[in-house]
């Protein structure tokens, strides 16, 4: 892991960096960690999808090889084997290692800034859109309803 | 001696680069023409110098000169000769370098294949240029010199990454790099209209080439990456919605909206502000992505603090840039004044939807991207944002996007008939559902994502289809067939970058929905069920490679009793880094890739195993070549070739 101590970010080319941090080897999830209830199973994967591995940067803790995405992997399955639902897993992590760790951020408080800029932006773009849109038919051809029917009429023949 | 002569001509080159920026600019302004003309000569010098010095630190990493500090770090003399001189680009310095000599390629280009501008505007372009490169020039001189010789070369170097030895992560960067300071172009362009207060249909036609330009290699560059994920990283993911991927996405989105944008100023004279807004922007995004990329500051903040001086010149360089142009949009904007009107329904409008959508999804990105920095620097928490959130923040604008393009793209210029278009595509449309009901009745159960994407993939493919058939006119087939072999490239290219859209979303939707995962303890011999097929570990040994040891596994693939495929997958060990990799192997097929990854033996016997079943994942890249090939016949349309009558283009240009 030489190449690995001294590689600093910025020495490498374009995106291929980061995806090194999350390359290393490749193991994620082991075969001795799954349960054998496939459901739970499949929610378990479901949930680790979206949690950050503490120690890595852009891993979640389904595809990282940290000690420590295993252990959560295993808390997962555990809390999951002990009946609780998804949320209350989530809930689990998040008051034992902070809100870091989701990759999804909740939809609440100031992270609703992130969750609406999009939906924002648009109704802002179409809004701007429209305002242009009927700022320049006004001014170019400045006819009324009427008079524009009356020339729809005259062309169509 | 090589390599100081590279050093000198890279000063030199700053130089050169000093005048270009000034004395055609203000030759421009006081309509001297000799002091125009020098912005031509002084952009072939400066190839001329930067090129020499990138000649000479290949030249260094080719010998494996071990003075140069940069060769030391990021090369090795049993390196292959490929890796070598892709070692040049493969570190900070080298790569800035590359991005300078692109820089001059695109600037040289302009000088040569510029005949046709008017003396004023390309001496203002080559100006504009020329500070860009002026503050790449003075960053790559100041912070990230390639060429400081070491006091006492070692004897050998430290070596590459194993895993960025790779044939398609050598050409990766090169075609970011051309994508991103492609874009550098369209802003001098559009600054230098801001200077003159005028833009026309010609400043259209001009500007357009060079985006389609950077937006076909930011195509591939992005593909190359993305492919290279895909079959090195061993899981087989192909997009990870990771910073820097971000960095090179959000420039592609906004170069994908200034091209239609550029469209519209070319034959309606509209939205003329807008485009010179988006073509700020774009290079904007492009700068932040350089920055993202060479701070290391979203990902991680200590990387920041151990180079401030580099992040902080290129959010410098960055500041001076796109502040600048944007005051200047702020004064000049104004006179910008659009001539040609549109009614609701019309082409115009459906473009600027489709600005609209593709800004608003690249927005999303950005704010994704920066999130996690918003909150530890203003908000003082630890914050995370990744696929899950982009999925369910960006997706909605590009399914909008794929949902609104049959139809928006046959709307006639000016004022289109909206009920026709639909009426055109109502065949595209049954066939849609056809297919997704199809595919969702075969899945039985699954999610709905698989069936819907299919459906929007059909549709706009479909659509783009229909498209071309609408263009061949109302007579008998025969007659509709020959039109057909006339139509203009630019037809044809639109075909082809659109319905490459549509099969890049099938493939996506595909991959996320209906990819099968198996995890396991596989004895030696014993073999297990993957889908539809069998897989047999016959065996598993140790292979000697030329500068790994491997363990590879031979893994037989069956279906119903027939072989498929013998695959061997290998856990690689590279003494020299000291790094172990993964090695999945393939079996590319049309409709699925069978992806086999060896993982560790067992305490109690066996192999861990992972294998999963791509289904469509050629068509991921497939969609992605679609899409650059359409740009490409775009771009070797007729009406660029001719651009001699460009000057001569009539004010009201005939819709199409």
């Amino acid at each position: 892991m030489r190449w690995f101590l001294k590689a600093r970010w910025a020495d490498c080319p374009s995106y291929i960096l980061a995806l090194f941090l999350t390359v290393a080897p490749v193991w994620a999830v082991q075969p001795d960690e799954m349960l054998a209830d496939p459901a739970l199973e499949a929610r378990a994967r479901e949930i680790s999808r979206d949690i950050r591995c503490p120690v890595c940067q852009g891993e979640t803790i389904d595809d990282s090889n940290a000690p420590i995405a295993r252990d959560l992997r295993l808390i997962i399955r555990e809390r999951l084997v002990a009946g609780d639902s998804d949320e209350a897993v989530v809930d689990y992590i998040v008051d034992r290692f902070g809100e870091g760790v989701l990759f999804n951020p909740r939809a609440k408080g100031v992270n609703l800034i992130l969750w609406l800029a999009g939906p924002a932006l648009l109704l802002a773009g179409i809004g701007v859109a429209v305002s242009a849109g009927r700022r320049r038919v006004g001014i170019e051809t400045g006819l009324s309803a009427d008079e524009e029917a009356r020339l729809k009429e005259i062309l169509k023949d | 001696m090589i390599v100081e002569l590279g050093h000198f001509a890279l000063i030199l080159a700053l130089m050169v680069a000093l005048v270009q920026a000034t004395l055609p600019l203000w030759g421009a302004q006081r309509g001297d023409a000799r002091l125009m003309a020098l912005a031509g000569p002084a952009a072939g010098l400066q190839l001329v110098l930067i090129g020499g010095s990138f000649g000479a630190l290949t030249w260094a990493f080719v010998v494996s000169d071990f003075s140069l500090a940069v060769v030391v770090s990021n090369s090795h003399t049993l390196k292959p000769m490929l890796y070598k001189v892709a070692g040049v680009w493969g570190n900070h310095e080298g790569s800035l370098l590359l991005w300078v000599l692109i820089l001059a390629i695109y600037g040289a280009a302009v000088a040569w294949f510029g005949g046709n501008l008017p003396l004023r505007l390309k001496a203002r372009v080559l100006s504009v240029q020329a500070m860009i490169g002026v503050a790449f020039l003075l960053f790559l001189l100041i912070t990230s010199n390639p060429f400081w010789r070491l006091e006492l070369p070692p004897l050998n170097g430290e070596d590459m990454n194993p895993l960025l030895q790779d044939p398609g992560l050598a050409f990766h960067p090169p075609f970011l790099y051309l994508g991103y300071v492609g874009l550098s172009m369209a802003f001098s362009f559009a600054v230098a209209a801001l200077i003159e207060g005028r833009v026309d249909a010609a400043w259209g036609r001009w500007v357009r080439p060079w985006t389609l330009a950077a937006w076909i290699f930011l195509t591939i560059g992005i593909a190359l990456g993305s492919w290279w994920a895909y079959y090195e990283l061993g899981w087989g993911g192909f997009w990870f919605w990771d910073p820097v991927e971000n960095a090179s996405f959000m420039p592609w989105l906004l170069a994908g909206a200034l091209l239609h944008s550029a469209i519209v100023v070319e034959k309606r004279e509209s939205l003329k502000a807008w485009t010179i807004l988006l073509a700020i922007l774009a290079f904007g995004f492009s700068l932040i992505g350089t920055f993202i990329v060479r701070s290391g500051v979203i990902t991680s903040v200590h990387a920041f603090a151990n180079d401030p001086e580099r992040g902080v010149f290129i959010l410098m360089i960055l500041a001076v840039f796109i502040g600048g142009a944007l005051t200047l949009f702020a004064l000049r904007a104004g006179k910008m004044e659009a001539r040609g009107v549109f009614s609701l329904a019309s082409r115009e409008t459906a473009l600027i939807a489709n600005n609209i959508l593709l800004s608003v999804a690249a927005f999303v990105v950005f704010i994704g991207t920066i999130w996690p920095l918003v909150g530890s620097m203003l908000l003082g928490r630890d914050l995370s944002v990744g696929e899950p959130f982009f999925n369910a923040a960006f997706t909605p604008f590009i399914v909008g996007l794929a949902l609104i393009l049959p139809p928006g793209a046959m709307l006639a210029w000016k004022r289109g008939d909206l009920r026709r278009s639909l009426r055109a595509v109502i065949p595209a449309l049954v066939l849609a559902l056809a297919l997704g009901a199809l595919a969702f009745a075969m899945q039985s159960g699954r999610s709905a994502l698989g069936p819907i994407g299919l459906m929007l993939g059909v549709w706009v493919i479909a659509g783009a289809l229909t498209d071309v058939w609408g263009k061949t006119g109302r007579e008998g087939f025969s007659a509709r067939l020959s039109r057909l072999a006339r139509l203009p490239r630019a037809d044809w290219g639109k075909l082809s970058a659109h319905a490459g859209l549509g099969v890049t979303i099938i493939a996506v939707a595909a991959m996320n929905a209906w990819k099968v995962e198996d995890i396991r303890v596989v004895q030696l011999g014993e073999s297990f069920p993957l889908g539809p097929y069998e897989v047999l570990l016959r065996d598993v040994r140790e292979v000697q490679g030329p500068n790994y040891t491997s363990t590879m596994g031979e893994m037989v693939v069956t279906k119903a009793g027939a072989e498929v495929a013998v695959l061997y997958p290998e856990k690689r060990y590279y003494p020299v880094a000291a790094m172990p990799t993964t090695e999945a192997a393939i079996d590319f097929g049309l409709m699925r890739d069978l992806y086999l990854v060896l993982g560790d033996p067992q305490k109690d016997g066996g192999w861990a195993v992972r294998s999963y079943i791509e289904p469509l994942a050629n068509w991921l890249w497939g969609g992605a070549l679609m899409m650059a090939i359409g740009g490409m016949l775009s771009l070797s349309d007729r009406r660029y070739r001719v651009a001699a009558g460009a000057r001569k283009v009539p004010a009201g240009v005939p819709a199409e």
